[in-house]
């Protein structure tokens, strides 16, 4: 009897290819985006972690220090109150004109120290040698092959274990290179130690101790904010997937009512029936989901670049190697389809389970009864923005930001069955034509049937407005920002710091204004923090970008006697005009003004440069701003690279290094352009499918209307004139849900994860640019439907008029 | 943890035996480190303190105890320095790399620990005013520049010291007034000794705490080059009689011949060099440790002083087994003398 | 003569010419009058009645309605066709579910061009329809239902109406009333009807009778 129900019930797809073909493509879709998005999140997370673990200090905790870094003198004491330590010292260093990240450590304490020898030994050199000069740089073999070309003083060791773009030395070495003779970044605690030691907090109440937990990957905590904006992107195309699904299961168990009655009063008993149809639905989940896999990993691969350039932009944070297939994301995309397939089916499978043997053929929910649900829908929408509102007021952070969009996105889709049908019933009203009037009046009939596409397509919309709006109000502050930075006309930079001070001299004699920009790099409550030294110019009062200040902060700070932070400095510690902050042990500076810097992850302040000196000397001399009269640009340029002998990319105009900045903005948002897309992609896709579905629910509401003398072709042109009325209807609701959308990405979440909060522009022209691409959507959905309709064989419509239906 | 990077820097401390020879009438090597002179005089406290022109040096500090309970305990302290280059310099540039050992023996038990560090940064050190030696929180401390009286401590993942030791003699100059020839072509190193402590304090073990008395013996050595081409490693011994009278011998084996060497220290501290070959030592038994095989038990001669003594170690598996490995441990002495004393043996692989 | 038809015969696909669903099937009827037609189950009377409403194409003899041979006419004239001259109401009523009463009605007839409001209020006058213009079908019962249907078709004030068993789906009271109404006032426009239908009684009190047996008209 099994083996008879079985196949009685799955010869339903035979008659309905393009059914099942929806079905599974509906349910891959959704298992595809979901699976890259998460195969693109754990690819950065085990990328972090590798780091970690190849820098050897996975499982360690570490001593950070609050203010500035760690004297080694300090750290001398930690070692002889019998704590194990490892000091690290960490910072940028150029050779020729290339920046590296040089982490210093002990060679004789550090973890990674085996490693290295064996590496050092395998070069047939001893791994002592790396602590005499001219010592020896350890990186990843592409890192390696840069540094060699780079600079030739210090031979480079290639050791594939360590993580890309970083070169680790001895102390000896990389304190010299960073000229940082006493000073170090933090401190790894060793794993063994002996016992009865007093408790660091006591000893060390200066320094934070970080557990390894959240010290294992400073990156991933970092870029946290990141992988949730990716996850939120993925779970957006996976309810959107499931919409797709939702109808087309309902539907395949609609046309199967004939027969479920038959085979239940042939005595097939319906817990049985119940199963077939679960371990139906559940055998295409499961096809369904590794085809969703298949094609995931393939949109991950390709997304993967386009990730790693947003990561690299904005958190310096490098995700190397290339995709694989983790055990983690594979079943977590399996068992999401699976779930993802019984929640889109529950509601048509539990109808079933309650189906009379005998029950009358199911009418769609229309009239009144749409309308009372139109209604319902629309008080738990509404509920459901209140709570998020409730949630954005009472509680702040990225999470917070999240739950709220969510709440909203949620919401919105809730309220749009009821704001469509009141904007159709106007529509109606307002019709003049009996086919127009038939038309609004059948749209707003179909809405039940088509309010989940819709809802898809409201959330795409508004997704794509909300974060096209984030992105271009940044692009323009951040272009806008620009041009207050970038106000000298030439950067140049010496080779040397013996250069610089001769470049500087001579551009003096030849009376142009130099501004210096030299810095010196610290820690602040254990972040990075560059304390930039600035030479008090005219042009810094007219031009830099503050967003609060005292009243003569320029005053101030030129005279050494303030500072100014930037903007994610002064979010992260709460600090404004008026804070003190600890630069440095024993340097303390009043904040005299903010200002906006986007794009750095990192906390930066600015000094006057007599003042930074004081504190700290010895401080690098090569980079210059130099102001020069716009047509004597070129000239000047030709001028010092005739004077002086160095690289041509060590000096850029003012729009080179503009466009640059540009350019790597820009392909920091690849990634949210990219996935936008997908996202509309699905939505239209959805759209299609419920369309198709409905397919053969419309004929008998057309056949009449045919009967009636309106044509085929009439009838198709209805068709699509209806997708777009309701495409239309939805994007104009999108408009606003994504300004809301654009508001707490701007207001709430960039705060919340990069530490700057941006001025939102508005930009009507891409909203047109997106409801013609909604129409467009609209019309190729409606396309398939529209072009069957209009060559169907009338023998199909008459059926519908034929008594024993 | 970090084994192959120490086991350089311990094969520097030990086996500088691939230096050239023949500089030694220059007074450097070819790397520039200096060499121990015949005509060189001890001074203290200067000598006490560090010799950074010379390639490795050493604070080696031996106790034989005996615990409140009644059972023999040994402790071992012991702070090496090996430079990577003659002198010293501030920071992370200093040339100078430290390791320490240290180890409480029993009669089933070796308990060892390792530390290592940079010399520049005070991790560790020695200094001489007052005197201290130090790496980590093990240190060996006095209240004045001279060694009279001075604070031990130590500590590993299973056992820690504190003790106090008072020299109850004059130190004793090794050789020829502290110039000791290591080999015939003459290698040599500068060694002196405070062999006379009296030791008290507690022993920290896995059972608990343990109040120890007992006796201590210290050894200063600093050369550049001490083992000749051809020796594989030594047997040395310090032993402390009954009688009070003391005995320090060692036998460097070599491929050439072994080299044997070794001070007669009487009772009232006056220390007299041994002829060449007039110490002897014979292994009797040979114990399995951790794999290799190695003479615990030992007999010993100075026919010139009526020495005739067996040497049998208080544990046989008094292994270091520190990235270098050795055997150090406490021993008795029984036959024509009897008494207590620490044997060290390097160079079983 | 307002329906023609003349040795019409169809094939549906697979039949051959013997086992053709109509095998030369002949009528006459004209304005005013009323045309039942029966036989069995199968017999091919729905076929021929959507022939004779422009519905579907036959392969050969001739349908005429009002004069205008259908054999010729694109879709789109056959098209117009059924929204100026030809009126159907089926067993199914088949109303817009989405449309009230009012425009239920009102829709054929607008879309035919010929909307007369005072026809159309007498017309739900005369069949009960007047309280209920503000309602939707799916609130209506069956017997009102098909009366909605009936007023639509008549709104035309079309030449030819075709019923397909229009009471098939109402108890025998409710089939008698609809009945009549539809027969008095298929008089009073002068229009011709063509009904479907397998009662007897129903048959009886038409002018003409057809039976189709085989295809055929027995
Ligand atoms: N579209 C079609 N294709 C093939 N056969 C059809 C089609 N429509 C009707 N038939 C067949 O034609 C015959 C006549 O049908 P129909 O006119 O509906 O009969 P009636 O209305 O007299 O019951 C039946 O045997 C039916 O199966
Ligand atoms: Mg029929």
């Amino acid at each position: 009897m099994k083996g008879a129900a079985l196949l009685a019930i799955l010869s339903h797809w035979r008659r309905h290819p393009l059914q099942l073909a929806t079905l599974i493509a509906g349910l891959a879709l959704a298992a595809g985006l979901w699976s890259a998005v998460q195969a693109i999140n754990a690819e950065a997370r085990a990328s972090y972690a590798r780091a970690a673990e190849q820098l050897g200090t996975a499982g360690l905790a570490r001593l950070i220090p609050e203010t500035g870094s760690i004297p080694i003198a300090r750290y001398a004491e930690l070692r002889r109150s019998g704590w194990r330590l490892a000091p690290v010292l960490e910072g940028v260093v150029s050779f020729d004109r290339q920046s590296f990240d040089i982490m210093g450590v002990d060679l004789l304490q550090h973890p990674q120290a085996p490693a290295l020898a064996e590496a050092a030994e395998a070069e047939s050199s001893t791994p002592l040698e790396a602590l005499r000069p001219p010592g020896r740089i350890f990186a990843h073999s592409e890192t390696a092959a840069l540094l060699s070309e780079a600079q030739q003083t210090h031979p480079v060791t290639r050791l594939a274990a360590l993580p890309r773009g970083i070169a680790m030395a001895d102390l000896s070495l990389a304190s010299q290179l960073l000229r940082r003779p006493d000073s170090l970044s933090y401190l790894l605690v060793l794993p063994e130690q002996t016992p009865g030691l007093a408790p660091l907090a006591e000893l060390a109440p200066e320094l934070t101790h970080l557990p390894a937990r959240a010290a294992a990957s400073d990156t991933g905590r970092l870029t946290d904010s990141f992988h949730l904006n990716l996850t939120a992107f993925g779970l957006l195309s996976f309810a959107v997937g499931l919409f797709i699904v939702q109808g087309t299961i309902a539907l395949s168990l609609e046309q199967r009512r004939g027969m479920i009655r038959t085979l239940r009063s042939l005595g097939v008993p319906m817990r049985l029936l119940s199963g077939l149809f679960i371990a139906e639905l559940a055998a295409i989940a499961l096809a369904a989901g590794i085809a969703g896999l298949a094609g995931g990993y393939l949109v991950a691969a390709a997304l993967l670049p386009g990730v790693n350039a947003t990561l690299a932009g904005l958190y310096g944070a490098s995700v190397d190697g290339s995709l694989s297939l983790r055990p983690g994301w594979v079943f977590s995309g399996l068992a999401m389809t699976l779930g993802g397939a019984f929640l889109a089916g529950a509601q048509s499978l539990f109808a079933l389970w309650r189906l009379p043997i005998l029950a009358a053929p199911a009418t769609l929910a229309r009239g009144q009864q749409a309308s009372r649900s139109h209604m319902f829908s629309a008080f738990c929408g509404a509920a459901s923005i209140a709570a998020g509102l409730i949630v954005l007021y009472f509680f702040q952070g990225l999470v917070a930001g999240f739950a709220f969009l969510g709440a909203l996105m949620l919401g919105a889709a809730l309220l749009l069955p009821l704001l469509i049908s009141a904007g159709l019933s106007v529509g109606a009203r307002m019709a003049k034509g009996a086919l127009a009037e038939w038309l609004w009046a059948d749209t707003r009939a179909q809405l039940p049937g088509m309010s989940l596409a819709l809802m898809a397509l409201l959330l795409a919309l508004a997704a794509n407005i909300g974060v096209g709006t984030m992105v271009s109000s940044f692009r323009l502050t951040f272009t806008g920002w620009l041009d207050q930075r970038l106000f000298a006309e030439v950067y140049v930079t010496a080779t040397s710091d013996a250069q610089g001070a001769e470049l500087a001299h001579w551009l003096e004699a030849q009376g142009i204004t130099v501004l210096s920009r030299r810095y010196h790099d610290t820690r602040f409550k254990g972040a990075p923090l560059r304390v930039y030294g600035f030479e008090d110019d005219e042009a810094y009062r007219s031009n830099w970008p503050l967003l609060d200040a005292s009243p003569d902060v320029w005053d101030q700070t030129a005279s050494g006697k303030a500072l100014l932070i930037n903007e994610q400095l002064a979010r992260r510690h709460k600090l404004a005009p008026g804070s003190i902050l600890e630069i440095k042990p024993g340097w303390r500076l009043p904040v005299a003004g903010v200002y906006s810097d986007y794009g750095n992850p990192n906390g930066q302040a600015m000094v006057s440069l007599p003042a930074l000196q004081k504190h700290v000397p010895s401080l690098p001399n090569r980079n210059f701003g130099l102001r020069a009269d716009p047509q004597e640009i070129t000239g000047l340029i030709k001028l010092i690279r005739q004077e002086f002998d160095f690289p041509r990319e060590n000096i850029t105009d003012q729009a080179t290094v503009k466009t640059r900045s540009l350019a790597v903005f820009d392909r920091t948002f690849v990634i949210t352009a990219a996935l936008n897309l997908l996202t509309l992609g699905v939505a239209g896709f959805a759209l299609l499918t419920s369309l198709l579905t409905l397919w053969s629910q419309r004929l008998p509401q057309l056949a009449p209307v045919w009967a009636m003398g309106v044509t085929r072709r009439q009838l198709a042109a209805a068709e699509v004139l209806r997708s777009l009325i309701l495409a239309a209807g939805t994007a104009v609701l999108a408009l606003p849900l994504g300004l809301v959308l654009a508001w707490v990405l701007l207001s709430v979440i960039n705060v919340a994860a990069f530490g700057w909060k941006l001025p939102m522009y508005l930009f009507p022209l891409d909203w047109l640019r997106l409801f013609m691409l909604a129409l467009l959507a609209a019309v190729i959905a409606a396309a398939l439907p529209a072009w069957r309709l209009s060559r169907i064989d009338p023998a199909d419509l008459l059926k519908v008029f034929a008594n024993e239906r | 943890m970090n084994a192959n990077i120490i086991l350089v820097a311990s094969s520097l401390i030990w086996a500088t035996a691939v230096q050239p020879q023949g500089y030694a009438g220059l007074g450097t090597d070819a790397e520039g480190f200096a060499i121990p002179k015949p005509d060189t005089r001890l001074t203290f406290p200067a000598d006490h303190g560090l010799h950074s022109d010379f390639r490795i040096e050493w604070w080696y500090l031996t106790a034989n105890l005996e615990g409140a309970d009644g059972a023999d305990y040994g402790i071992q302290w012991t702070l090496f320095r090996s430079a990577l280059a003659p002198g010293e310099a501030a920071g992370w540039q200093s040339p100078q790399i430290w390791m320490a050992h240290a180890a409480v023996t029993t009669k089933d038990k070796h308990l060892f620990a390792e530390r290592i560090a940079r010399g520049g940064v005070g991790q560790a050190g020695v200094q001489t005013h007052p005197f201290s030696a130090w790496i980590d929180n093990w240190q060996m401390r006095s209240a004045d520049e001279t060694l009279e009286e001075i604070s031990l401590s130590a500590s590993g993942m299973e056992f820690s010291y504190d003790l106090n030791l008072m020299a109850d003699g004059p130190l004793v100059l090794q050789g020829n007034a502290g110039y000791s020839v290591k080999s015939a072509s003459g290698q040599a190193s500068h060694y002196y000794s405070q062999p006379h402590y009296m030791v008290s304090g507690t022993l920290s073990l896995p059972d608990g705490p343990i109040d120890v008395t007992g006796h201590g013996w210290l050894d200063r050595e600093w050369s550049s080059q001490p083992l000749a081409e051809d020796q594989s490693g030594w047997d040395w011994f310090s032993l402390s009689f009954d009688s009070g009278e003391k005995l320090m011998g060692f036998v460097l084996r070599g491929a050439r011949g072994d080299f044997t060497s070794g001070t007669w220290i009487s009772a009232d501290g006056t220390a007299e060099p041994l002829a060449p070959g007039a110490f002897q030592a014979q292994p009797l038994n040979i114990s399995d440790v951790q794999g290799r095989e190695m003479p615990t038990h030992w007999h010993a001669s100075v026919p010139d002083k009526g020495v005739s003594v067996e040497i049998l170690a208080l544990n046989p598996q008094s292994w270091m087994g520190t990235s270098f490995s050795y055997w150090e441990g406490p021993v008795a002495v029984i036959g024509s003398h009897s008494g207590k004393g620490y044997l060290e043996m390097t160079g079983y692989e | 003569m307002v329906l023609t038809i003349r040795n019409v015969t169809k094939r549906f696909p697979g039949q051959t010419a013997k086992t053709a669903v109509l095998r030369g099937v002949s009528l006459n009827l004209e304005g005013g009058r009323s045309l039942a037609l029966t036989g069995e189950s199968g017999s091919g009377k729905s076929t021929l009645l959507h022939l004779a409403g422009a519905l579907d194409q036959f392969d050969s003899g001739e349908i005429e309605i009002d004069g205008t041979c259908l054999s010729g006419l694109s879709d789109s004239q056959r098209s117009a066709l059924r929204r100026r001259d030809v009126s159907l109401v089926f067993q199914q009523f088949n109303l817009i579910p989405s449309l009230n009463i009012s425009k239920n009605i009102a829709l054929h007839a607008r879309l035919g061009g010929g909307w007369d409001e005072g026809w159309v209020d007498r017309l739900a006058d005369r069949l009960g329809l007047s309280g209920l213009l503000q309602r939707y079908p799916e609130q209506l019962s069956g017997g009102q239902q098909q009366r909605v249907a009936i007023a639509r078709a008549l709104a035309v004030r079309p030449k030819l109406l075709l019923a397909d068993e229009p009471t098939g789906n109402l108890d025998e009271t409710a089939s008698a009333a609809v009945m009549e109404l539809m027969l008095e006032l298929v008089r009073e426009s002068g229009t011709a009807l063509f009904l479907v239908t397998h009662s007897e009684a129903i048959a009886g009190m038409l002018d003409q009778r057809l039976h189709l047996r085989h295809g055929m008209a027995a």
